[in-house]
């Protein structure tokens, strides 16, 4: 893994454009985060490809309505090659979180602390996703809550992609 | 009783560990340090090294087995074998994989080995600096979660939520880890001691963990000798007998922790099952147990560990986890007297089973009085995660 990318003043890729930055403002974390590289046959671009579309789409079974996440090739529960993608409303309650404190990556240097949630779906199986909460990163946080989802569009990447992110339904 | 089992027919007879040293402060390269671990371990069990014929480790340990042999010059390689499992998830895995190897007759003298030089080949706890990663990584990545400690953050979170298990717990458990190395000279936390407003006062990595609930990064090395049963009565050592062991994982947990937030049993450290067959190969009950090791990578993995294990109770854990039941010699449950992966080395755990090793032959720094059963858990939450029970002769 290359370095390289990474620019050591810790702004933007493309930083030099003042109509990037200030698309970049709107970012719950500054841009420059390894985003998805989406492959020939990847199994994960119809969610990929959907959230650009502002639709969230996971996995069902066709033949028992049996949900899952993330993505496999097989039906856990049949064994069949025979997979739907289908879309799901963008609703959830947060199952768990952290809130992080120390940087790992040179971009989040100055971004500390941020939410991570992991939310539950419960009008799909239950799968569980993960996003950043919205909102004041030193906010209370509640197990339980109700949220729903915000589509993220990153625009400006090399290869543009949507991150799904999720905030408190007041 | 099932006759496919190790309990018994296997023992540990020599363990060896260089000097530990802080991430990126090893004089030698990593490979020099293997050889020395293992070179030690020898020399501790009165063995040649030349007759070492099988090499068991995890973790994608990057000293090969031909290379080893070959800079040793061993006689005949008949046994080379990899555990899978992330960080230190494998290590009672090799242990149990060498086992294996010396009962099914493939081998006669195994060791289990690791190696670490992050200052040589680089840390375990940054974040990838690349533009993009597979799309199943994105999942994670993207959102800042990128780290050990940000994968099982929310883990830990949401098993102490269940059980309304409060920060004290956690903060026993690295306590106790510190205290056994204030008496370790090995252990690089020796002189550093850790008292509850210094934990209390530390800067949080990811809530629930403060600093002090995560593990080091060191660079060392850390081996251990296994041979039949029969000939571990002819060696120098007191034989510390594989009375049971076990390698597993809950349902469908995806290999990726960046998807394991999915997987149906999330708040896990993924050792209910592997925990069961463990006792029952070693014919043993939680409570037999005199001394506990248990892999801290984080606070809440041991937690989580000793609760799969059987232990105690969830609704137990504030009662269990305080500090005074967790100090040799006296404790109701020692745990980590060596100073673990907290405070004595992040060897991926090695230096764990070789703690549970020197408490059954009475060498430990923290010796616990009259063991006989001594447990070593693996890497919790990253599976597949594995479990190890050594045993005295007196518990055969």
């Amino acid at each position: 893994m290359s370095n390289s990318y990474i620019p050591t003043d810790g702004s933007g890729p493309e930083s030099e454009d003042a109509d990037e930055v200030s698309s970049l403002a709107n970012y719950y974390l500054p841009a420059g985060l390894p985003g998805p590289l989406i492959g020939p046959n990847d199994l994960y671009a119809p969610y990929w490809n959907g959230t650009r579309d502002e639709k969230l789409m996971i996995q069902r079974n066709p033949s028992t309505g049996v949900y899952q996440w993330p993505p496999q090739w097989i039906t856990h529960d049949t064994q069949s090659f025979d997979i739907d993608w289908v879309q799901v409303e963008g609703k959830g309650v947060l199952y768990s979180w952290t809130r992080v404190w120390h940087p790992v990556h040179p971009i989040l240097k100055d971004s500390c602390p941020y939410i991570v949630v992991v939310v539950e779906l419960p009008h799909a199986g239950g799968i569980r996703m993960l996003g950043n909460l919205l909102g004041d990163p030193q906010q209370d946080v509640e197990i339980g809550a109700e949220l729903e989802a915000v589509f993220e569009h990153h625009n400006d990447a090399s290869q543009p992609f949507t991150l799904v992110q999720w905030r408190k339904i007041a | 009783m099932n006759n496919r089992s190790l309990r018994g027919k296997v023992a540990a007879v020599g363990v060896g560990e260089t000097t530990y040293y802080r991430h990126g402060e090893s004089p030698d390269p990593e490979f020099v340090l293997c050889l020395k671990a293992i070179l030690a371990a020898c020399s501790d069990a009165g063995v040649d090294p030349r007759a070492i014929d099988g090499f068991a480790s995890f973790s994608d340990d990057r000293n090969d087995p031909m290379s080893l042999a070959t800079a040793l010059g061993i006689d005949e390689l008949k046994f080379s074998n990899m555990q899978w499992g992330g960080g230190g998830a494998g290590v009672a895995g090799a242990v149990a994989n060498a086992s294996a190897a010396i009962v099914g007759g493939l081998a006669d003298c195994v060791v289990v080995y690791r190696a670490l030089a992050q200052g040589q080949f680089g840390r375990f706890g940054q974040g990838p600096q690349v533009p993009g990663v597979p799309s199943e990584y994105a999942l994670a990545l993207s959102y800042g979660q990128m780290s050990p400690a940000q994968f099982f953050a929310p883990k830990a979170m949401r098993f102490m939520h269940e059980h309304g298990i409060g920060q004290e717990a956690l903060r026993a458990i690295s306590m106790a880890s510190y205290h056994h190395a204030q008496t370790n000279q090995r252990a690089v936390m020796y002189g550093r001691p850790l008292t509850e407003e210094k934990y209390d006062s530390s800067r949080w990595i990811a809530e629930p963990f403060h600093l002090y609930d995560c593990c080091q990064e060191n660079d060392g090395a850390a081996a251990i000798i296994l041979v039949s049963a029969d000939r571990a009565r002819h060696l120098k050592q007191k034989p510390a007998y594989i009375l049971g062991a076990a390698i597993g994982s809950s349902y469908r947990v995806p290999s990726s922790p960046a998807a394991e937030f999915s997987s149906k049993n999330y708040a896990s450290s993924h050792f209910g099952q592997a925990a069961k067959r463990l006792y029952e190969m070693a014919q043993l009950k939680p409570g037999d147990i005199d001394v506990v090791q248990c892999y801290e990578n984080f606070t809440g993995g041991v937690l989580m560990s000793l609760v799969e294990h059987g232990l105690f109770a969830p609704e137990e854990a504030m009662e269990v986890l305080q500090l005074e039941n967790l100090l040799a010699p006296g404790g109701k449950m020692p745990l980590n007297t060596s100073g673990g992966n907290l405070a004595e080395c992040y060897m991926h755990g090695l230096g764990l089973q070789i703690e549970a090793i020197r408490q059954l032959r009475g060498q430990s720094t923290n010796q616990v009085p009259d063991v006989n059963v001594s447990l070593a858990v693996g890497g919790p939450m990253s599976p597949p995660v594995s479990t190890a029970l050594y045993g005295s002769e007196e518990a055969l």
